[in-house]
């Protein structure tokens, strides 16, 4: 199915601080966002994951994709995930996260660099166990915490920890 | 030996920095901690120094900084602080949310009202979006409370707040 391109929500949108919905897979309307969430993460340089409320719709549901990433060690390739929780998480390390929704801002966030994710595929509703690390596992739990209503804002490691971005990509 | 603090705040050239140090270690002003940042672009230090000059010939030397009108420079005494009494848990408090009055005021008034002690704070207005961060010193049995306390407030703010524990020294 082919996407497509929708707007990026930016902070202040109260659609980013909402707690998504958790989604049928096989639901046909979900299944073509998540097919526009690929065709807008495809146009938008540098972007490694984009969650349902970016684009305005609060769902439990994601696309991520590290291919090529310099960061990446373990890489799933392109993938949607819906109703994903983190199943286990440790190994915990700070990295700057920058996000579509706050385009101006990057921020030190500490999050696990060992992760397994448990969710459902669109589409088909079967039960997905991601098991991954490094940049992917942050990619991860990023778009998670989109899906939850969460920002990297709210989780930044200090006062200090926030930058003005100097690089648009 | 007394210790002075000094403020240099106005247009960020570069250089700043190098001719305020050089001053006062040409005095033989020892500088100890010190900030610097800029504030929407604006040059903004706060440092303290130590040393056996009078605040009169700091204030001297320093004058002539300001005297094109690009920055403006204070000096004043301080007496030493005792070391800060270790007595809460360090929380980073995180708030965000479309810009209005009275974000800053609502939020930090909270914090006190339950003996938080905010250590560092940064905010940032970009576009519409409002982001302040602190780092806050919460007495242990108030941290409950206070987080309920924010959450209201908050809400009234129409606002997002976070507030978690931070990180702890590991050696």
């Amino acid at each position: 199915m082919t996407g497509t391109v929708r707007p990026v929500v930016r902070a202040p949108a109260g659609v980013l601080s909402a707690a998504g919905d958790p989604v049928d897979p096989a639901d046909p309307e979900m299944v073509a966002l998540v097919a526009d969430l690929f065709a807008t993460m495809a146009v938008s340089p540098g972007c490694v994951g984009l969650a349902a409320p970016q684009v305005g719709v609060p769902a439990r549901v994601f696309v991520v994709d590290v291919s090529g990433h310099p960061k990446a060690r373990t890489c799933h390739g392109p993938f949607a995930l819906c109703n994903a929780e983190v199943v286990s998480a440790s190994r915990w390390e700070k990295g700057r996260e920058g996000c579509m929704s706050v385009p101006d801002l990057t921020g030190d966030v500490r999050r696990a660099a060992n992760l397994v994710v448990a969710g459902v595929a669109p589409g088909t509703g079967e039960p997905v166990e991601i098991r991954t690390d490094a940049f992917e596992a942050r990619a991860l739990q990023h778009e998670i915490d989109h899906c939850a209503g969460l920002l990297f804002l709210d989780r930044v490691a200090g006062a200090h920890a926030v930058y003005a971005r100097k690089t648009y990509l | 030996m007394g210790e002075l603090a000094v403020t240099v705040i106005g247009h960020d050239r570069p250089g700043i920095i190098a001719d305020v140090a050089e001053l006062l270690a040409g005095l033989g002003m020892n500088l100890t901690d010190s900030t610097m940042t800029r504030l929407r672009g604006h040059f903004a230090m706060t440092l303290i120094c130590t040393g056996d000059p009078a605040r009169a010939d700091v204030e001297a030397a320093l004058g002539p900084l300001g005297a094109d009108g690009t920055l403006d420079v204070a000096v004043r005494p301080v007496h030493p602080e005792p070391e800060p009494t270790d007595d809460g848990q360090p929380y980073v408090l995180s708030v965000h949310g479309a810009d209005r009055l009275g974000i800053v005021a609502g939020v930090a008034r909270a914090v006190a009202e339950f003996g938080g002690n905010v250590t560092d704070l940064t905010t940032r207005l970009v576009g519409d979006l409002y982001l302040l961060v602190a780092e806050v010193d919460v007495p242990a049995s108030a941290a409950e409370r206070l987080t309920e306390r924010l959450t209201g407030v908050a809400g009234v703010l129409n606002v997002e707040v976070a507030l978690r524990p931070g990180e702890a020294d590991v050696l």
